[in-house]
């Protein structure tokens, strides 16, 4: 009877957790076909945090993301949002998708794309003023990128598609941030500047989730971290999960060749 | 003649016609941008065959009615329904099947086709003498069309120029970005229904106009065209209207005076003939800007590989590189240089110099990135940047 009570609370402590959280998923399966690309994904991210996904190739990394902003329909599972269904707190996420998901060579300036994000806010026939124009222009500015407000996209850099498409983020002034591989093919100087950013937002307490591929940064950049191969291996506090025991589950035989710095896994 | 028409002198009738024409081009070309920019310019191609079994079903069901076979409004609908089957079956396909759009739309495109080639070919052999016309909507005729046709044509095209304008952001948005669009609240589902709706309303009511084998054209022309000439969605979607509106005016106004002549191709090649012109001309994504654009880097790119040559006293073999040199007075024709041609030697001596220190160094990265073998570095670093570079240098400094 006494053990039946212990689990109702921490069902209920787990259940308060969820319900104060950024971003909470429960139970969250896609697939693609017959085989689970993630099967029954538990996440719970913790206000004010940088939480990174990591794992092999193939793992559903950025399909766990897609899945939890409705981005694409999962199988099964819910989506909370401060304790609210996703789709009533849209206006409090912003999306970062990956640079390569979009073609490069549409007709569209950078300010524009910047003011992509706040199309929500100015609905279907809002005016842009001059406001909206000022807060595209200070999320450039964030971003280093004000030099370039009137470039045509394909002539950008790809770390500076990535700038441009964190500031399209940044308009949006949300509470999570949700970014899909945001260091995939930047240069350095571009991926110090994200992460000064992002560092920037949390401190201004804001949630930031991003997809993770170099495990070497993840110590560095990161609070949190979930290890996610198909399901989750381990989540929490980088000090905690990420650990090499956890790092072997996750990516198996391919840690050896995985980017891995052993001096930077803890434990 | 020509001149008549094109001035709307041919008489009530036919000016009513080219005006529908002309706001029908215009909201083709705007509507077709949209459909451009998200790639799926093909499924117009569909939607338009189509419609074609409709347009005969409605005719046979009308006559069975008592009614006239050739009540415009009535085959349009027959139209609409038709095509909107062939839609949804082309969405079926490609959402619930391993097959892709493209294949999706060829399958339906040409059984559609085919149905209403055959629906076509029995309605022929009825003898309720009323057939005569029906061709008219594969190829277009605006011969026989009247006041109330034209103002039905008008009053569609308006209509879907006020839903493309209210549906701009949303429809801007999901051709870019339709993963962004969905996260961000908007229904990328309601957003394509939308879409094709619009379109589907396009090539129903033009089926008169250009015929439901050419409308694809009408959609997607103009688009391609306007995209020659700017680099922002907005004016894409402005100058395809205008182009559109241009074709659909000249076609209608030559058919008025040329009743045998289908109006459908007219259109199209007067939009083709804008589009030439764009290939040919347009000062940024042009075919002869870019040649110009080429011919002239390569000359600099000869003229930088001469002076160094020069400079380190080797003799100058291409003969483009001693001609583009002899002319601006660097060498005399026999290969020699002038004192003009030494002075400048030196000086891109100096700055390759420099640009080898700069890339090697990493303290330059950002200055590194521009790079080209042919920008000046005093234009990439600042002065005093520059004297750092040059203090590193071992050589006496030359001439600047």
């Amino acid at each position: 009877m006494s053990i039946q009570l212990v689990t109702d609370a921490a069902q209920a402590e787990a259940e308060a957790t969820r319900v104060a959280s950024p971003l909470a998923v429960r139970g969250l399966t896609v697939s693609y076909g017959q085989t689970p690309a993630i099967f029954s994904v538990d996440m719970t991210l913790r206000a004010g945090a940088m939480t990174a996904i990591v794992g092999p190739n193939g793992a559903g990394k950025s399909t766990l993301l897609k899945a939890a902003l409705q981005v694409i329909t999962p199988l099964a599972g819910t989506v909370t949002v401060f304790g609210q269904p996703l789709e009533r707190m849209r206006d409090r996420i912003a999306y970062v998708p990956q640079r390569a998901s979009v073609d490069w060579d549409f007709p569209t300036r950078v300010i524009d794309v910047v003011l992509m994000g706040m199309y929500r806010q100015l609905g279907l026939l809002g005016r842009v003023r001059a406001k909206h124009r000022a807060q595209a222009m200070r999320a450039l500015e964030r971003v280093g990128m004000t030099d370039f407000a009137t470039r045509q996209i394909g002539q950008l850099s790809g770390g500076q598609q990535q700038r441009v498409f964190l500031a399209r983020a940044l308009a949006q002034d949300a509470d999570i941030y949700v970014l899909d591989e945001p260091f995939a093919g930047v240069d350095a100087a571009t991926e110090k500047a994200i992460i000064a950013v992002l560092k920037d937002l949390r401190d201004t307490g804001r949630t930031v989730l991003a997809v993770h591929h170099d495990l070497a940064t993840v110590p560095d950049y990161f609070d949190d971290v979930v290890l996610l191969n198909t399901q989750v291996i381990a989540a929490g506090p980088v000090a905690e999960a990420f650990t090499e025991d956890n790092l072997q589950a996750a990516y198996g035989g391919r840690l050896t060749t995985a980017r891995v710095d052993p001096e930077s896994a803890v434990g | 003649m020509l001149a008549e028409a094109l001035f709307l002198q041919l008489g009530y009738n036919a000016t009513l016609v080219t005006l529908g024409a002309a706001l029908l081009g215009i909201a083709a070309g705007v509507a077709g941008t949209f459909l451009f920019l998200r790639k799926r310019a093909l499924v117009s191609d569909a939607i338009s065959h189509a419609t074609l079994p409709g347009v005969g079903l409605a005719f046979v069901v009308m006559v069975a009615l008592g009614g006239d076979g050739r009540w415009l409004p009535g085959l349009l609908m027959g139209a609409a329904v038709s095509a909107a089957i062939g839609l949804l079956c082309v969405q079926w396909l490609t959402t619930r099947t391993r097959l892709g759009e493209d294949a999706a739309i060829g399958a339906i495109l040409s059984v559609f086709f085919g149905l209403g080639i055959v629906i076509l070919t029995v309605i022929q052999t009825m003898r309720v003498g009323q057939q005569a016309g029906l061709e008219g909507f594969l190829l277009g005729s605006t011969a026989g069309m009247l006041r109330n046709d034209a103002i039905l044509l008008a009053v569609s095209a308006a209509a879907v120029l006020a839903l493309v304008l209210i549906l701009r952001r949303p429809l801007e948005l999901a051709a870019f970005d339709p993963g962004y669009a969905e996260a961000t609240g908007w229904s990328l589902g309601r957003i394509d229904l939308a879409m094709m709706g619009i379109v589907l309303v396009v090539t129903v009511v033009g089926l008169k106009v250009v015929g439901l084998i050419l409308i694809v054209a009408l959609l997607i022309v103009p688009a391609v065209t306007a995209r020659f000439w700017t680099d922002r969605a907005g004016h894409v979607v402005i100058i395809a209207g205008a182009v559109g509106g241009v074709s659909g005016y000249v076609g209608a106004a030559t058919s008025a005076i040329a009743p045998a002549l289908p109006t459908g191709p007219i259109v199209v090649l007067v939009g083709f003939s804008i589009f030439l012109m764009s290939l040919l001309f347009s000062p940024g994504r042009g075919v002869l800007a870019s040649v110009l654009l080429h011919r002239r880097y390569q000359r600099r790119v000869h003229m930088r590989q001469g002076l160094l040559a020069l400079a380190q006293g080797q003799p100058i073999f291409e003969a483009l590189t001693r001609r583009l040199m002899c002319r601006d007075g660097l060498i005399l024709p026999d290969g020699v240089a002038t004192a003009e041609g030494q002075a400048a030697a030196a000086k891109a001596l100096l700055d390759e110099t420099r640009w080898s220190l700069v890339r090697a160094d990493n303290s330059f990265a950002v200055a590194a990135t521009r790079y080209d073998g042919l920008t000046p570095i005093e234009d990439v670093l600042t002065p005093d940047q520059l004297r750092d570079v040059d203090s590193r240098i071992a050589a006496p400094k030359a001439v600047t």
